[in-house]
């Protein structure tokens, strides 16, 4: 694997999204209007503010980059070009190490704006290092990364793949803690939502708006959200074959 | 990637003995035997259907279900050396069309180490070089791609149906940059097309129909073989005769 190739393709995924000002915006932009919608449903509960608007911070990255992602890549699958790299010096893990640098760097401007607005003018109460919510949205977007990759696997149209979007994400969304605290939750599906990766996720946001300091169990959550990307990055990379029918 | 085993080094630029592929189950190449030396412009022809796209996949190291033996400069399709060797165009267009036609080229070129140098130039798209791919006529990004298959200058040129919906002076423009490339760079050429008239451009024939090679003969040989000058004619009497 040589950087230079890994680099190269990141640079290529980023001027792509350069000629595409308007997905930039709404990328950028969509997360500050939702936190500010929240800000003013909840304006007379900061607590539940609080709450939510903390776990929101770590679902953007997910949906974010899992759409652009499976979108990306189902493109380089039905135009050919992933056919044509695939025939290049280009290996397929150099492929997915640029696009993951692409993404993370998309999810930490993302995620720093997004932060900035909920934890400054919106006043969400973080007692921990503000730094270390975007470090946690970045592991979530290599997350809805590899989880894009593979869906991008099992569709031929841009129809097909936004249609995992509520297989993929929308149960870990309403398991996550998000809508109901997850010890509150039937224990069949409390074991569920402990085999989610974005559960993690949420508790990791918690443990930093409700903990002064940096515990254990925020960077035990941090680890576990980490490996299910790694997880669903290898098994994404699998289905990046270079014979194909 | 089983059954496809390296032949011994040579100076041949690709080796094919009995290639058989299936595709859903079915075999859509039989026991394809043919080489391709550098310095050579081979024209792969044959009506849609016949293989012709499989085969050159095949070569480029992207086709599974292969069975039989091919080498590339004697290193197996698809391998880091191999790939280091070849420039590939698929039937599609393959090119970013979110990317200007120079942004295209730049990355295809980074990713073989090499510069972009003269080859807009040489495709004669220097003027559109900032201009975005999706906004180019169907002519010109098919230009657009054949240049991503020349960056790094590469030792075997795969290209499938390169000429297919463009006018008749660019076709011939482009046979002639095929030409030049394979006899002045020593570069071996596999170009593909189902225009039988375009064979007068080669050096050396592949005639394909399902999934066999009918013939590998150059263009002289087929008119002498069959006794006619018209190509379309000379490929029915060989289908008849065989």
């Amino acid at each position: 694997m040589t950087a230079s190739r890994t680099l190269t393709t990141a640079r290529r995924v980023l001027t792509q999204l350069r000629h595409d000002p308007r997905t930039i915006a709404l990328l950028l932009l969509v997360p500050c209007m939702l936190e500010t919608l929240l800000w003013l449903m909840f304006k007379h509960q900061p607590g539940t503010f609080d709450a939510i608007g903390a776990s929101l911070l770590a679902l953007f990255p997910l949906t974010t980059v899992f759409l652009v992602t499976s979108v990306a890549l189902l493109r380089e699958r039905t135009t050919g070009t992933l056919e044509r790299l695939m025939t290049t010096p280009l290996g397929r893990f150099e492929l997915i190490a640029g696009y993951a640098v692409s993404f993370g760097l998309l999810a930490t401007l993302q995620a720093g704006l997004a932060s900035a607005l909920t934890l400054g003018p919106l006043g969400l109460t973080v007692q921990g290092p503000a730094a270390l919510v975007v470090v946690l949205a970045v592991c979530v977007a290599l997350l809805g990364m590899g989880l894009g990759l593979s869906a991008s696997a099992f569709a031929r149209t841009e129809f097909q793949v936004v249609q995992f979007f509520p297989v993929v994400i929308i149960p870990q969304l309403l398991l996550c803690g998000l809508l109901i605290p997850r010890h509150e939750l039937p224990a069949g599906l409390h074991a569920i939502s402990d085999a989610m990766p974005l559960s993690y996720a949420v508790d990791g946001m918690h443990h930093l708006t409700r903990e002064a300091s940096v515990t254990r169990w925020f960077w035990i959550d941090t680890a576990i959200v980490l490996a299910f990307a790694l997880g669903a990055l290898l098994a994404g990379a699998v289905t990046l074959r270079r014979r194909t029918e | 990637m089983s059954g496809v085993i390296a032949l011994e080094r040579g100076d041949r630029a690709v080796e094919i003995e009995r290639l058989t592929v299936h595709r859903g189950g079915r075999p859509v190449l039989h026991e394809v035997s043919a080489s391709l030396d550098p310095g050579l412009l081979t024209g792969l022809f044959g009506p849609s259907g016949s293989g012709k796209s499989t085969l050159i996949r095949a070569i480029a190291g992207v086709q599974a279900h292969v069975e039989g033996r091919i080498a590339v400069f004697g290193k197996t399709p698809g391998s880091a050396a191999a790939r280091r060797q070849i420039g590939y165009k698929t039937q599609a267009t393959s090119i970013y069309e979110d990317l200007t036609v120079a942004e295209n080229l730049r990355y295809f070129a980074s990713l073989h180490g090499a510069q972009v140098g003269d080859l807009l130039v040489r495709v004669g798209l220097e003027g559109e070089a900032g201009r975005l791919v999706r906004n180019l006529s169907g002519g010109q990004q098919a230009r657009v791609s054949l240049a991503a298959a020349l960056v790094g200058g590469p030792r075997l040129l795969l290209l499938d149906e390169p000429t297919v919906g463009l006018d008749p002076l660019l076709r011939r423009e482009l046979w002639l940059l095929f030409g030049e490339i394979a006899r002045g760079g020593r570069a071996a050429l596999m170009v593909s097309s189902h225009v039988l008239d375009e064979a007068r451009h080669c050096d050396q024939l592949l005639l394909m129909r399902e999934g066999r090679i009918l013939a590998q003969c150059t263009p002289s040989e087929l008119v002498r073989q069959t006794g006619t000058e018209d190509m379309d004619e000379a490929f029915v009497r060989l289908i008849e005769g065989a």
